[in-house]
């Protein structure tokens, strides 16, 4: 499921940091050197890479890496050696503070990641901004937008497989209802969405499709320029289907004029140790072309070469 | 004899009844004038043939005098005299029927239920604090008990504590907590203030940006001045989403800077403003999630006082388990002081006017106090 590709055997802690501190070294910067450390080590193997570093060296790797790489291709590899509640933390800050309707990070963090997860985002935001990540939510973002993303960020589902079919018949039933009344920001809406666990929101909206003959999705579709609706329909896609919403966003990053940097590096940065294989597969389904060929296409030099080598393919 | 009897009837949670109408009533008289000077919490009802439920409620302390009862056993014993003098002697409890005393059968409930006072308090002390929030929460939601309840757990926990309460809860009952909130309390007006509450993950450093505070200060005050103006209810301002916002996503510390602010701005303290607007549920809510975020120990020693104070109801009674179990390993210290500094008078002080038995041993336990019998 991850793409991510670790040697079998890893070199030791100490090694690591001696070649990344060797890459920094002299003029110009040895980035083929740095993607070969960092793009094939897990995240524990990252962390005590940046703390033996830090002890070594007496700066932060991530500070060195900012001073001799620069453009799209610091941010994927500062991205990646982030853990991914660090990583999640600061992909939460920047949308929360530059937020416009646009904005998927939030979405994707509360929505694919498990609670557990989202819950160490959390803390991690607690450790790294000094102040809580549905505080900055809620003091940056405006309006219906507020109401629905400051109990998403702030959700602690339940995790488990128990689902009540009566409540998600009826739940089902509420939802339709509301969007049939063109509420949209209805609090029931609201509230159906950001509590109610995983297991039973895919009841629910299983039992829309069952109850009304068409998916959910296909009644918020009422006006493709309504932003609102066009985040609604992300949430439910996270939930029913991750791996293809994630292929839709990579699909429109990578198509048309011009790359969306921003979009591909956060979700390659982001999935490469989870889910990024099955992503890719929906890719070659979706486009009948490798994703690894379509990144090729549209991407160059070093930025290119790390997305690659998360991708598993080099 | 009738000393002892005295001393029996007290123990079973202190109340007396006299009957001071009846001419039959003849001994009963006597045993008033040996008790009047010597029972704090002597109640007298009538010798109606329905004793009025809601009347036993507020009647006498909490928790029954164990050792009292014990005692009695062997003094007693082998004198079934004594024990029918007892049952003449106490018309609250039984009642004549000819040749049989029956037991009054709302006494007898009230009587399991300050029988069961130590029990619950020792079984809310043993459990996990997280099982026992979680389990708090469920009883606000599934069985009607007071959503300030509700309100206390939220914001008088850490962060930390909140966080296990909420991963207690997923496993007690299988759905999340703010998800059982969102769902009771969707047609209220201050949903969105309780499930903003339970979810929070406070920051709990201590910076604090001044600036922002004093924003809010007076964003606050603009909201509760628009509420008193349009003479809404308070309910307006519990929905008014920049309050909701402050309250449920900032942290205590800049919270308290806020409430600072406010009171500098507005010349009174917040929850001033905010009490005296009616009491209606959602005006109490709003003053309570106040007070528990500003000032923690203040609102547990009303909370205590509440219970303490004759014609105290069952809820009320109950929060004193529950503040004394859930407290004693935090801020009690803090509580006791508060209890002094508002009402005149020790906070152990009053438990041992009011409580009886283990149950008031348990408690002095708990409140740190050592005081002797």
């Amino acid at each position: 499921m991850a793409t991510l590709t670790v040697p079998a055997v890893v070199p030791p802690v100490a090694e690591d940091c001696e070649q990344l501190h060797k890459a920094f070294e002299g003029w110009g910067t040895n980035e083929k050197l740095i993607i070969s450390v960092l793009a094939h080590r897990d995240a524990a193997h990252r962390r005590a890479i940046r703390r033996a570093y830090a002890e070594a060296y007496g700066k932060e790797l991530l500070r060195a890496l900012g001073d001799e790489i620069h453009g799209k291709f610091e941010r994927a590899v500062i991205l990646w050696t982030l853990e991914p509640a660090e990583r999640d933390a600061v992909l939460a800050n920047e949308e929360a503070k530059k937020w416009h309707p646009g904005g998927r990070a939030l979405v994707e963090i509360a929505c694919t990641r498990t609670p557990a997860q989202l819950f160490a985002a959390r803390q991690a935001y607690h450790d790294r901004f000094k102040r809580s990540l549905e505080e900055d939510v809620a003091a940056h973002v405006t309006g219906d937008f507020r109401k629905l993303l400051v109990p998403l960020v702030s959700a602690y589902r339940y995790d488990g497989p128990e689902v009540n079919i009566s409540l998600a018949h009826s739940e089902a039933k509420i939802l339709h209802e509301k969007i049939h009344k063109k509420g949209y920001s209805d609090e029931e809406i609201i509230r159906i969405l950001t509590t109610r666990s995983k297991a039973q929101l895919l009841a629910t909206f299983n039992s829309y499709k069952d109850q009304f003959d068409h998916p959910i999705n296909k009644d918020l579709k009422a006006d493709p320029k309504d932003e609102f609706l066009a985040t609604l329909r992300a949430i439910i896609r996270c939930f029913i289907c991750p791996d293809r919403y994630f292929e839709k966003i990579l699909r429109l990053a990578l198509g048309g004029m011009g790359t969306d940097e921003d979009d591909l590096t956060r979700v390659i940065a982001t999935r490469a140790e989870f889910d990024l294989k099955l992503i890719k597969e929906a890719y070659q389904k979706r486009n009948s072309v490798p994703l690894e060929r379509a990144v090729a296409k549209d991407t160059t030099r070093d930025y290119e070469d790390i997305l690659l080598a998360l991708l598993g393919a080099e | 004899m009738g000393d002892e009897v005295q001393q029996l009837t007290r123990a079973f949670s202190g109340t007396v009844s006299i009957c001071h109408r009846n001419e039959t009533c003849f001994d009963r008289s006597i045993i008033l004038q040996l008790l009047l000077p010597l029972m704090p919490s002597l109640i007298i009802i009538s010798c109606d043939d329905q004793l009025n439920a809601k009347r036993i409620e507020g009647l006498g302390g909490l928790g029954v005098d164990e050792p009292t009862m014990v005692s009695a056993l062997a003094r007693w014993r082998k004198q079934p005299e004594k024990r029918s003098g007892f049952r003449k002697g106490f018309p609250g409890f039984f009642k004549s029927h000819g040749d049989i005393d029956r037991c009054e059968e709302e006494y007898m409930l009230h009587l399991a239920a300050e029988f069961a006072r130590f029990k619950n308090l020792m079984v809310l002390w043993a459990m996990h604090p997280w099982e026992r929030d979680a389990r708090l929460a469920h009883h606000v939601l599934h069985q009607h008990h007071p959503p300030a309840i509700l309100v206390e757990v939220a914001s008088t926990r850490s962060a930390d504590e909140l966080l296990g309460a909420r991963r207690a809860y997923h496993q007690l009952f299988h759905h999340s907590l703010e998800e059982d909130v969102a769902y009771r309390a969707k047609d209220k007006p201050y949903c969105n203030l309780l499930v903003g509450l339970v979810s929070a993950y406070r920051y709990e450093g201590p910076r604090v940006n001044e600036e922002v505070a004093r924003e809010e200060a007076k964003a606050l005050g603009a909201a509760v001045k628009s509420a008193a103006a349009g003479g809404k209810k308070l309910a307006a301002v519990a929905e008014n989403g920049e309050v909701v916002r402050i309250l449920t996503t900032r942290s205590k510390p800049h919270l308290v800077e806020t409430f600072k602010y406010y009171k500098e701005m507005h010349g009174r303290r917040i929850e001033e403003d905010l009490v005296g607007h009616g009491h209606g549920e959602e005006e109490e809510t709003l003053v309570e999630t106040v007070l528990c975020l500003a000032a923690p120990a203040r609102y547990f020693s009303k909370v205590m006082e509440g219970a303490l104070r004759d014609g105290a109801d069952h809820h009320a009674k109950e929060a004193l388990t529950r503040v004394a179990v859930t407290r004693s390993d935090h801020d009690m210290d803090e509580i006791r002081d508060a209890y002094l500094e508002q009402f005149g008078v020790k906070l152990e002080d009053a438990i041992a006017a009011k409580a009886h038995g283990h149950y008031r041993d348990a408690l002095l336990s708990l409140v740190g106090a050592h005081h002797q019998q």
